[in-house]
């Protein structure tokens, strides 16, 4: 077959300034018609460069300094702007990560894909009319005749992704570009996109270059896979031969972080509940006035779990499932309507706010956005030792004991006197979760704490987590989208959906065997199930 | 270090501080150069500037020094403009936090407070304070400070309300800090940079509300400031017009000073425009 796309020898250069000379080095790829090539690496590695090269779309003060892309016959890395914007939507169109930010907020659906007719193409309006509609369908929005005239906030995430490819395939281009395309979508969501784009491309001969950070994902729809890091192409190959038999030491290192989606054998869990939730509810309610008209959400629907002292209780749904507000509630940093909390007795759901700040040292929360959840303008340091001085203990002694908690997460003890803009990711988590240790608690509430990270730094923090539970006793209150994540970490495991638990028990029960359709359409829904599966039963008969 | 260095990347903000610096040193020398009483009869009434070398800046329709008037003035104005600004964004500041901060019907009550204020016209409102309260360089500083606080209120209020719910304010809930703490310690810091920008702002205009106050005769008549001494040209404007022309361009010098340096701060604080 030959290639449509080839990148020959490309290097991008970076500013001055920046943490490496060049965003891309000596990078070649080549994608042929008909095939779909994924190019997975991790946050910084290049490879949204990658699809922003080809474009032409680089920020300022970044530039294509060598090598050839081949188009059409034609050198895109110096051919005229005017000639790159016939290119561009029509020889390569481009998806991106967030439909919502890519799509103007202020123009209808319908007018936004015409564009793409009204600039490449001499069509009537009538004409134009009845090929948007052609591509909704083909796209599969529910309704087209509407979602030509709905704006982009009316439509769901999974709904504005399906009209962002729509107007991406409007012009047939040959080569398609995917930048991160399912990374904001819920799991359920992005299974149909996924096989979407599969089927779209499958069926027009599109040349798909599919940028992703998720190696479920690159096995569920890659043929060929690049593995990059550092700005240059370190593995490429088939995907069967890339995720089966890795040879580059970094490709196996990230396939090896990748959890397998299989709970490891479970543990013995003690039968004294430390955390008991009972019929927790929380509500919202918007607009309406003396309450006609009014919006009633329902974010938490009569939750009732059970943490048993020692066990970690996962609770895992999608996005709206009001995880994160029984997570909130549990610390009450949300008061919760009605139900009972009771940690250690002591139900926390009614008491005052000066009684819950002294509560506080027995349960505490890690955020998930290792950027937002630390002070930009207090040291690393402070902001551990902060609850120890609230809670009485002496300035001094406090950062002492911050210092030893930064060895006890892994990090070096020099390093409290940094600002926080000065660690990485990975280190900002461990930051944050020797912050909720300091205390000492008996709970630990982690929202989200791996999902903003990178998955070999993910590896290592869940790792340091397991560590931490088995040497302090913690009991763990873990919230996830990730049902890999979960199945690692997890003895027990809730399910929500629209505010109610569906389906609760122990992990292997629940994820081996669902009882309900909701956690059976969930576990479908995770691409690449079995990748990393052969992995486990390698290690275990090995 | 490296905030000096993006502030001095732009031409205007180092004039701007020049001229500030400028105006510091006539504060600071006056005493030195002009060790007599501003406000003394010095000599012949209404002499041309440069016409005779004991009053390089002539002399004023009493009498007095110009010169010695507008180097005294700058303390004057100095003070004034720095005393009510300080006033103004410490109330502003407070309202704004609380408001920001505690939201629902705290929010509300404040809030319709600092619109209460924004929509009198300010100058009216200094006026009826000075009126009621009299003319002394003390009640004319705080009476500046009063009426121009509710924009550094709405501002600071705004940066509380997006900072309010980020994850490190919620981090220090969940460890038990108190409101007030959490308020001035942890979001405080972080909503400060814009309204030191605008603080400058109201400096500027705190300098030419006491000289509008002085130009109407409304100012403290007993210490030597810039706006007394357009005020007292006034009368003799289509003649000697320099009698006020020259405290005007001390007064267009000093805001232009503050204003650079305001946009100077502002473009180094705002790390989006660091790249350019």
């Amino acid at each position: 077959m030959t290639p449509i796309l080839v990148l020959d020898d490309v290097s991008v250069k970076l500013p001055a300034g920046a943490d490496r000379s060049h965003a891309m080095a000596n990078v070649s790829l080549s994608l042929a018609a008909n095939e779909i090539l994924c190019v997975v690496g991790e946050s910084g590695s290049g490879k949204s460069m990658t699809a922003n090269a080809i474009m032409r779309l680089l920020p300022g003060g970044v530039a294509i300094d060598g090598g050839r892309i081949l188009f059409e016959g034609r050198n895109l890395a110096d051919v005229s702007e005017a000639e790159m914007r016939k290119v561009r939507g029509a020889g390569i169109a481009m998806i991106f990560q967030e439909p919502m930010t890519a799509l103007n907020p202020l123009r209808s659906i319908g007018d936004q894909i015409g564009e793409m007719f009204e600039i490449h193409t001499d069509l009537l309006a009538g004409e134009i009319r009845t090929r948007v509609l052609a591509l909704l369908d083909e796209v599969r929005i529910p309704d087209p005749a509407s979602a030509i005239k709905a704006y982009p906030h009316e439509l769901s995430g999974g709904q504005r992704q399906r009209a962002m490819i729509a107007m991406a395939l409007a012009l047939d281009p040959r080569v398609l570009i995917a930048d991160e395309p399912t990374t904001a979508l819920d799991v359920t969501t992005q299974a149909q996109i996924l096989e979407l784009i599969r089927d779209l491309q499958r069926r027009k001969g599109t040349a798909v270059l599919f940028i992703t950070h998720d190696f479920g994902v690159v096995a569920e729809i890659a043929d060929r896979v690049a593995v990059m890091s550092q700005g240059r192409v370190v593995e490429e190959g088939t995907a069967s031969a890339v995720l089966g038999n890795p040879r580059h030491a970094y490709t196996k290192q990230l396939i090896a972080a990748v959890p397998p989606l299989k709970a490891p054998p479970p543990r013995p869990l003690s039968s004294d509940p430390i955390l008991t939730i009972e019929h927790v509810s929380k509500t919202y309610r918007t607009g309406g006035f003396f309450g006609r008209g009014q919006r009633v959400t329902h974010a938490v629907k009569d939750v009732s779990l059970v943490l048993p002292k020692g066990g970690t209780l996962g609770i895992v749904g999608e996005s709206g499932s009001g995880k994160s507000t029984l997570a909130r509630c549990l610390v009450r940093l949300i008061d919760p309507e009605s139900g009972e909390i009771r940690l250690n007795g002591r139900d926390l759901a009614c008491l005052t706010r000066e009684q819950m700040r002294a509560e506080t040292r027995h349960i505490q929360m890690v955020f998930q956005d290792p950027f937002a959840s630390l002070n930009p303008r207090r040291k690393a340091g402070e902001a551990v030792a902060q609850g120890l001085v609230v809670h009485g203990m002496p300035r001094a002694q406090a950062l002492a004991r911050a210092k030893e908690l930064f060895g006890l997460v892994g990090l070096d003890p020099a390093a409290t006197e940094r600002y926080p803009h000065e660690f990485s990711g990975g280190q900002r988590q461990r930051i944050g979760l020797a912050r909720a240790l300091a205390l000492e608690p008996d709970v630990l509430v982690a929202d989200e704490p791996v999902s903003a990270l990178d998955v070999s730094v993910q590896a290592q923090v869940l790792k340091l987590l397991a560590e931490l539970r088995q040497r302090l006793g913690l009991s763990i209150v873990f919230i996830t989208h990730d049902l890999r994540v979960a199945a690692q970490v997890c003895d027990l495991v809730a399910v929500m959906k629209s505010g109610e638990v569906v389906e609760a028990g122990p992990i292997g029960a629940v994820f081996g065997d669902p009882q309900h359709p909701y956690t059976q359409a969930l576990l479908a829904s995770i691409p690449g199930r079995e990748f990393g599966l052969e992995r486990v039963a390698e290690q275990q008969e090995g | 270090m490296e905030f000096a260095k993006l502030y001095f990347r732009s031409p205007s903000a180092v004039i701007g501080l020049l001229l500030f610096i400028l105006v510091l040193a006539m504060a600071a020398t006056a005493d030195w150069l002009y060790p007599r009483d501003p406000l003394a009869l010095a000599g012949r009434p209404l002499i041309w500037p440069f016409s005779n070398p004991r009053f390089l800046l002539g002399t004023d329709n009493s009498g007095r020094d110009i010169a010695a008037q507008i180097f005294h003035g700058a303390r004057i104005s100095l003070l004034i403009g720095l005393v009510a600004t300080f006033i103004s964004v410490m109330i502003g500041i407070t309202i704004g936090a609380f408001a920001g901060y505690y939201g629902s019907w705290v929010d509300t009550v404040l809030m319709r407070v600092t619109e209460a204020f924004q929509t009198l016209p300010n100058f009216l409102l200094l006026l009826v304070l000075v009126a009621v309260f009299g003319s002394t360089i003390t009640t004319v500083t705080v009476a500046i400070g009063i009426v121009s606080w509710p924009a550094s209120a709405r501002l600071t209020r705004a940066e509380f309300l997006s900072l309010r719910n980020r994850e490190f304010v919620q981090a220090g809930r969940t460890l038990g800090l108190k409101d007030i703490k959490l308020i001035f310690g942890e979001i405080l810091p972080n909503a400060l940079p814009p309204v030191i920008v605008y603080a400058s702002v109201v400096m500027a205009v705190a300098i030419l509300l006491e000289s509008a106050l002085a130009f109407l005769k409304l100012s403290d008549p007993n210490v030597a400031s810039w706006g007394n001494l357009i005020g007292a040209g006034r009368d003799v404007l289509r003649v000697q017009w320099y009698v006020s022309a020259i405290p005007g361009i001390a007064i267009l010098v000093t805001v232009l000073a503050v204003s650079l340096v305001g946009q100077g701060l502002n473009d180094a604080l705002n790390p989006r425009l660091k790249s350019r």
